[in-house]
């Protein structure tokens, strides 16, 4: 059970939390536009790495608030914790 | 005479307290401090069990978890436990224990003809005889199983308390044995925040049995001063009788206490289990022995070396008294110079090793102890016990035959790497061990003492103590001055040549176990890398090795080093099956503890549950809340109670709780901006005291919930959501306003519990409300809302009806609607009102034709499909409104809502009832499968209709409207005519039937 650091509210238990998937993921605003493939793109593909991966949370069984999280899908090692609407972190060890 | 093979002093027990218990219905004595298995040992009782697969008798042969044989049915009835380990149970007065896997008797078992026929059971017989016929696998199963059995589940509700604790610390340390407690002084004396858990009565590890010395002084006496320290240390918690069975992210470990015997007190629990968060940890769980691979090596009375010598210095017991002592290492002289001193006589120690020149073999040679070198054991005698061995030279030469009633053997060590794996740790085979070891870690966990391998003592200590240092220090504290390494005088030990325990011989045709609990055999190893099993999953599957619910914690050793001979690679280039939690089976009881029964999930109820409950309601479960499905009166049916409250709603005024409905208090300058969005109906043109039927989509335009939106004011709405979906919209509703809009000033309250609810529906409803209310509620237009008083509690009024026809639903604050309930069933026994359930509810809406979410939807079902595209706004963006544009949204041969009527009209078809195009039964589509053009999603007998009235999901549904489709049952089909899905009119006329 992972350990995750609400920016709001602390380190807290995975079983407070509840996941939302692929951070960074916009909703297109020319969605009437898009193409259907484009379209299905925006809505089912998703990067799904193997390794370190920017993702949504929500703290579901606290304040309620969505946040990003940088986790390593291997080692479950979480990286970084930022705010919902804030760009993608920058570790130190990672190109800019 | 009790007790026969109880020395006269020593061991770790209390000889003045006698402890009496029961094992196969013989009552036998033992004292406190004893385990089951120690007890048993001391009456001279080695055969315990029967083996899993072939029925062999087979005795005690460790010392604690890692006992494959001894799994006892521990109690009785309802407080029976099965397939646990004698040699980890505790001994407490008037115990009952039953040996397992026998019929009729431990000593005379017909399963054992499995051991006779053995020649037609190979590995892998299951898969390859039972499989054909493929329908009579079921057959077979049963009576495999009944054969293959352990132990019996319990079938009574447990009657004891459970446990759960959660806590936090800096390290925590797994183990107390000399590694554990150095790791946790010295993590103590840093200032950390220390658990130090260990499963055993008592710490002291493998110096509750073995004769060191620390510091001058017998090494238990080391134990009880750390012990001391530990326990006077403010931040440090000692949990004993604590098993650590799992290790999971983010140092999440869980572990389970055990207390006193199962009866000692009805109000202490029986287990608790420990939800640990640790910094830092530190394992030092030790190693267990290695078996060795002989023909017949699974008699009773063929023990571990290290499991004699414990049962020796512990417990006070020799578990023989003529012993013959099997060895590939310096190990085994320990348990023949022990054994020796207590006046045990030994037959002979035979060494593998070609050469024996170390401390130990010259002390025992000295005690003039026959030492056999460079030999092993070709064959073993006795049926119940251990009569013989005989023994040859490896290089050949004469077989002599040595008269013994125990053989002690000693293959090397397996350190115990069970919680480092499951940590996602990496294991490193180390060849001067033999044996896989921990190698990098994943997460901040360090380990110290024979789990790395390091079998002398002095290596243990200095492990134990870097590593709790060092995790302390990892914790940001200082490292602790003043510790001092105590002084050990251990003798130095030679290479133990642990490639010499599986050897085996391969020429034999006996029995030869690697793994003794699946009654896995050298052969079956072999056969089965021969068969192209030869991957170590590939293998465990194959042959069940590692299977057992010891999980293999002796046999995979030998089993892995096995595979690799027979694929001609050297030991530890396999790899090694993976470790899972947990460690030891851990019972459904503990991991459940308090949640169980009532305690299971929270019970919502409404404020006038009391009511209904009062007259008779009978409840249905809607998510967590209890709602009142029916109200049947004396001698009633369901169906009769459903009829009643249905014509009361038509003919009279009926009345329902509602307080259930999810609601959302949504305020702010964007609100109708907001749910403008959300929506696919036009809220912005809402006008205030307007309410609107709404539907939520996903993005992928499936319907998502419905209820009604109300504007109360220009910058104020309250939303109704489905009772089950209220958790689900809210938290919808916070994820695109936090993570898409957040400039959109909104802000949304779920408020479901603040109101109490009340539909009431009829054309007698006006009437029965219109005195009591404050605002007149005639001029109230469909769909509107007023804020008022209804019966002097201030209320929202809602002109609307679910159940179609004219009805109003009334809000007030929750702690006031018992009060408005019992008002309005007064006001309207004049009209004889009735009070109307869910099922009444569902009936009269689909006589309307009012789609259920999650009845007539299933996350496949578009508005369109739904026949609702007429709600739909093509001009404005809202969530799923690009996935609605799709030209397959609109495909003709989408599932559609259709009404269905059966041809007669008193068959009410079960909801879920496929239909097929032509007549057939089920049994004809089994063997000739038709196409299934839909499924019927309700279905009721209508009372206002006369008949019964369904809906269902046709493919092309509304262009089949008038045709007939046919609903295939067991042995007949049913017709069916598609129709409009509405069955009763605006006003109340009926339209179909």
């Amino acid at each position: 059970m992972l350990r995750i650091a609400c920016p709001w509210c602390g380190a807290r238990d995975e079983t407070e939390f509840g996941y939302g998937g692929e951070a960074h993921v916009a909703l297109p605003a020319d969605a009437a536009q898009l193409s259907d493939a484009a379209w299905a793109e925006y809505l089912f593909m998703r990067s799904n790495p193997k390794g370190r991966h920017r993702e949504r949370w929500v703290h579901t069984h606290g304040c309620r608030r969505w946040f990003n999280v940088v986790r390593d899908t291997t080692t479950e090692r979480i990286f970084a914790v930022y705010l919902a609407g804030s760009p993608p972190a920058q570790l130190p060890d990672e190109p800019a | 005479m009790s007790q026969p093979k109880r020395t006269d002093a020593g061991g770790r027990i209390d000889r003045l307290r006698v402890l009496r218990f029961q094992f196969d219905g013989r009552r036998y004595q033992g004292y406190c401090g004893d385990t089951l298995a120690s007890a048993l040992l001391a009456n001279d009782v080695h055969l315990t069990a029967r083996s899993f697969k072939y029925h062999r008798p087979r005795g005690i042969l460790a010392l604690g978890a890692e006992e494959p044989n001894a799994l006892v049915q521990l109690e009785q009835g309802a407080y029976t436990e099965p397939n646990v380990r004698a040699t980890q149970i505790e001994l407490y007065d008037g115990l009952i224990a039953h040996s397992q896997n026998r019929w009729p008797a431990l000593g005379f078992d017909l399963g054992a003809l499995n051991d006779t026929f053995s020649p037609l059971l190979p590995a892998g017989f299951y898969y390859k005889t039972f499989m054909w016929p493929a329908s009579m696998w079921l057959r077979y199963e049963k009576a495999i199983r009944r054969m293959a059995g352990l132990g019996r589940a319990p079938c009574l509700p447990d009657p004891d308390r459970y446990d759960r604790m959660h806590a936090h610390c800096d390290v925590l340390v797994v183990g107390a044995g000399p590694a554990g407690l150095s790791a946790a002084l010295s993590a103590a004396r840093s200032g950390a925040r220390v658990i130090l858990a260990d499963e055993q009565t008592e710490a002291g590890g493998q110096l509750l049995w073995e004769r060191y010395d620390i510091d001058g002084h017998p090494a238990m006496a080391w134990v009880a001063s750390v012990m001391a320290e530990l326990a006077a240390a403010p931040e440090v918690r000692i949990l004993a009788r604590t098993l650590v069975s799992g290790y999971y992210d983010h140092n999440f470990v869980v572990a389970c206490q055990r207390f006193d015997s199962p009866r000692s007190s009805a109000h202490a629990p029986r287990q608790r289990l420990w939800k640990i968060r640790a910094r830092e940890v530190v394992l030092a769980t030790g190693a267990v022995e290695r078996a060795l691979v002989f023909p017949d090596n699974d008699r009773p009375g063929i023990m571990l070396a290290g499991a004699v010598r414990g049962y020796l210095n512990r417990f006070g017991v020799t578990a023989g008294s003529r012993v013959v002592i099997a060895t590939v290492g310096d190990d085994g002289y320990r348990t023949a110079l022990d054994l020796a001193s207590a006046g045990v006589a030994i037959a002979a120690v035979l060494d593998l090793r070609v050469r024996a020149a170390g401390f130990l073999p010259q002390q025992a040679r000295a005690r003039g102890i026959e030492v056999l070198t460079g030999q092993r054991i070709v064959a073993t005698g006795g049926r119940m016990r251990v009569s013989a061995v005989r023994v040859q030279p490896f290089a050949g030469g004469t077989i002599r035959e040595i008269a013994c009633d125990l053989v002690a053997m000693s293959g090397g060590w397996i350190p115990t790497v069970h919680l480092f794996s499951q940590a996602r740790g990496r294991l490193r085979f180390d060849a001067r061990a033999g044996a896989f070891v921990p190698g990098e870690a994943m997460q901040p966990v360090r380990c110290a003492g024979s789990v790395q391998a390091a079998w002398l003592l002095h290596e243990a200590l200095a492990q134990g103590f870097a590593a709790g240092g060092a995790a302390a220090q990892a914790c940001g504290l200082e490292p602790a001055r003043a510790l001092e390494l105590p002084q050990v005088s251990e003798p130095e030990a030679t290479a133990a040549d642990v490639a010499l325990a599986h050897r085996g011989e391969r020429a034999s045709r006996r029995k030869q176990f690697v793994d003794f609990q699946a009654d896995v055999t050298l052969a079956d190893v072999g056969l089965a890398a021969r068969e192209g099993y030869d991957a170590i999953e590939h293998l465990k599957r194959y042959t069940t090795a590692g299977m057992g619910v010891d999980q293999g914690k002796m046999g995979n050793a030998n089993v892995v080093a096995l595979l690799a001979d027979a694929r001609g690679e050297a030991a530890g280039t396999i790899g090694m099956s993976t470790f899972r939690p947990p460690y030891q089976p851990v019972s459904f009881s503990a991991i459940a503890g308090m949640d169980a029964g009532e305690l299971f999930d929270p019970v919502r109820r409404t404020p006038m549950h009391e009511w209904h409950r009062r007259h008779g309601a009978v409840f249905e479960d809607a998510g967590q809340w209890k709602r009142a499905c029916y109200y049947p009166r004396a001698g009633e049916t369901l169906h009769a109670s459903v009829q009643r409250e249905c014509l009361a709603v038509r003919r009279g005024v009926g009345m329902l709780d509602a307080s259930t409905l999810g609601k959302i208090d949504i305020q702010g300058p964007d609100a109708a901006e907001f749910l403008e969005r959300i929506y696919c109906n036009p809220v912005r043109s809402l006008a205030p005291g307007r309410c609107r039927y709404g539907l939520m989509l996903k993005q992928d335009g499936m319907v998502f919930d419905d209820g009604v939106i109300a504007r109360l004011a220009e910058t104020h709405f309250l939303l109704t959501t489905t009772t089950g979906g209220a958790a689900r919209v809210a938290a919808w509703l916070e994820e695109w306003l936090q993570t898409e809009w957040p400039m959109l000033k909104t802000y949304c309250t779920p408020v479901t519990e603040q109101y109490a609810q009340v539909a009431v529906s009829g054309p007698h409803s006006v009437e029965l409300l219109a005195p009591l209310c404050s605002v007149d509620i005639r001029a109230m237009p469909f769909m509107s809302v007023r804020t008022g008083y209804v019966a002097g509690i201030g209320a929202r009024i809602f002109r609307l009806s679910f159940a179609g026809g004219l009805g109003y639903e009334i809000a007030v604050p929750a702690d006031r609607g018992y009060e408005l309930w019992t008002t309005l069933m007064g006001a309207g026994e004049r009209f004889d009102i009735a009070p109307y359930g869910t099922e009444a509810m569902h009936v009269l809406r689909a006589e309307k034709g009012f789609i259920i979410v999650g009845q007539e939807t299933d996350g496949t079902v578009s508005p369109i499909d739904l026949g609702l595209d007429r709600l739909v706004r093509s001009d404005k963006f809202f969530i799923g409104q690009r996935s609605l544009a799709r030209p397959d949204a609109r495909r003709a041969d989408r599932r559609q809502l259709v009404g269905l009527l059966t041809e007669n009209p008193h068959e009410v078809l079960a909801e879920g009832t496929q239909l097929v195009a032509a007549p057939c039964t089920l049994a004809r589509v089994a063997a000739e499968p038709v196409p299934m053009l839909g499924y019927v999603t309700s279905s009721y007998f209508s009372p206002s209709c006369g008949r019964s009235i369904a809906l269902a999901l046709v493919e092309a549904g509304v262009a089949r409207i008038g045709q007939t489709l046919h609903a295939p049952l067991a042995t007949r089909c049913v017709k069916v005519t598609l129709t409009a899905p509405r069955f009763v009119g605006d006003s109340d006329e009926v339209l179909h039937g």
